[in-house]
């Protein structure tokens, strides 16, 4: 591994908010804080995004096999994580809805394999946008919904079952309704699909009115969001609060604006899992510190 | 393309004056019909939005341009080009697989 390629990979937020970076090695963020001999306190997470379980095409001639590769991956850790996320587009959408219940059926049998104690899931647009949710729901419960665990909290916002990527009035209330008696300085995680900000709405690379998400969360000091959707790692800030994309599971697209249209990288079949990979992230035990590290596909197969 | 300026002055149009030249755009999935748009600067023009199949939807981001287009209904947009550039314009309603690729161009020419 490179120098450069380490530091990439490796990411530490400091008080869930200025980030840091350092190098870091294969297995490092479920090992670190073990060798602290913390076990019982810190914890980490994992974050899987855009799956989407039923692709066929040119961007990705082996997505048949590509998410079980990732679910070994996961499993292949030296130190299991508390639980995996999947931040959104599950599977791929289709038109048949006998073939949509079909495809997450599928998804859930596979991830089932997963070693990891307990999954969160939350719809992105493939999964929920041309039926408003209803199959996902039938198949992964709620599509906004909030836990706490060890000590943070985490709420779930769904900003596709909406077609035009709207989370709608009535879940910002209710997100306001669950995060008032929290603390200002109290550790909150979200877990979205799309970016909550004006990443690149000319790639539809937003949420309509993710703003109002976002006046709401400034209210509280230590807010984290990850998301999917952009199939890249990225991260930005909006005020105190950090926004972390993550690569994807199926076809990588490009960096935002950077061609005239948004079509995914071009599949490599001498590097078949460029481009995909998941989010290892570690919460220290005062809950002041989270550890990113991305994990690629190409490296970790 | 020129991102984040206003170089038009768009109106949502109830109907078009008679020096206005009106372009018929029909989106289906998952394409619109023109796919490019070409208009020159100074030119006012209607565009009438109709969808063939579903609820789509019309926006232009640069222009802050930011429709919907119902089955049996007509949406016209006035655009009068200040300056002239590409935009793009997508559908921004989640409408299947392939709904990443409807997308066309407006082109003001000088």
């Amino acid at each position: 591994m490179s120098e450069s390629r380490g530091r990439r990979e490796f990411i530490k937020i400091l008080g869930f908010g200025g980030v840091v970076f350092a190098s870091g090695l294969a297995g490092a963020c479920s090992n670190i804080l073990r060798k602290a001999g913390a076990e019982d306190d810190d914890f980490f997470f994992v974050q899987l995004s855009d799956t989407h379980w039923g692709f066929k095409g040119p961007p990705n001639p082996e997505a048949a096999n590509t998410l079980r590769q990732a679910v070994q991956a996961v499993n292949a850790l030296p130190r299991q994580p508390d639980f995996v996320v999947f931040t959104g587009d599950l599977t791929h959408t289709t038109d048949d809805v006998a073939e949509r219940h079909k495809r997450m059926r599928e998804f859930k049998a596979i991830v089932a394999d997963l070693k990891a104690p307990v999954q969160r899931y939350m719809p992105g647009e493939h999964d929920a946008s041309l039926d408003q949710g209803a199959a996902f729901q039938e198949h992964f419960g709620a599509t906004h919904y909030s836990f706490d665990h060890k000590g943070i909290h985490f709420a779930v916002l769904d900003n596709v079952s909406d077609p035009q990527a709207a989370i709608g009035d009535a879940q910002i209330d209710w997100l306001l309704a669950d995060l008032k008696p929290l603390g200002p300085d109290a550790p909150i995680v979200v877990f979205t699909h799309r970016p909550l900000f004006d990443l690149a709405p000319q790639w539809d690379w937003a949420t309509r009115d993710g703003s109002k998400a976002i006046d709401l969360l400034q209210h509280w000091k230590n807010v984290t969001v990850f998301y999917g959707h952009i199939h890249q790692e990225h991260h930005f800030k909006t005020g105190a609060i950090a926004h972390h994309a993550a690569q994807s599971l199926i076809f990588p697209l490009p960096p935002p604006l950077s061609q005239p249209k948004r079509a995914p990288v071009p599949w490599d079949p001498a590097h078949p899992l460029r481009g995909l990979g998941f989010r290892e992230i570690s919460v220290d035990e005062q809950r002041l510190v989270l550890t990113l590290k991305e994990d690629s596909m190409e490296r970790v197969s | 393309m020129l991102r984040g300026l206003f170089l038009l002055a768009v109106l949502i149009a109830s109907g078009a004056s008679a020096q206005e030249r009106v372009i018929q755009v029909t989106a289906e999935r998952f394409k619109f019909t023109p796919a490019t748009i070409e208009l020159k600067v100074g030119e006012a023009v209607i565009l009438e939005l109709t969808t063939l199949d579903r609820k789509h939807g019309f926006q232009i981001p640069d222009l802050k341009i930011d429709e919907t287009i119902e089955p049996g209904k007509v949406t016209r947009v006035r655009i009068a080009p200040t300056k002239a550039g590409t935009f793009e314009f997508h559908c921004d309603v989640f409408c299947g697989s392939g709904h990443e690729e409807m997308a066309g161009e407006l082109v003001v020419k000088p």
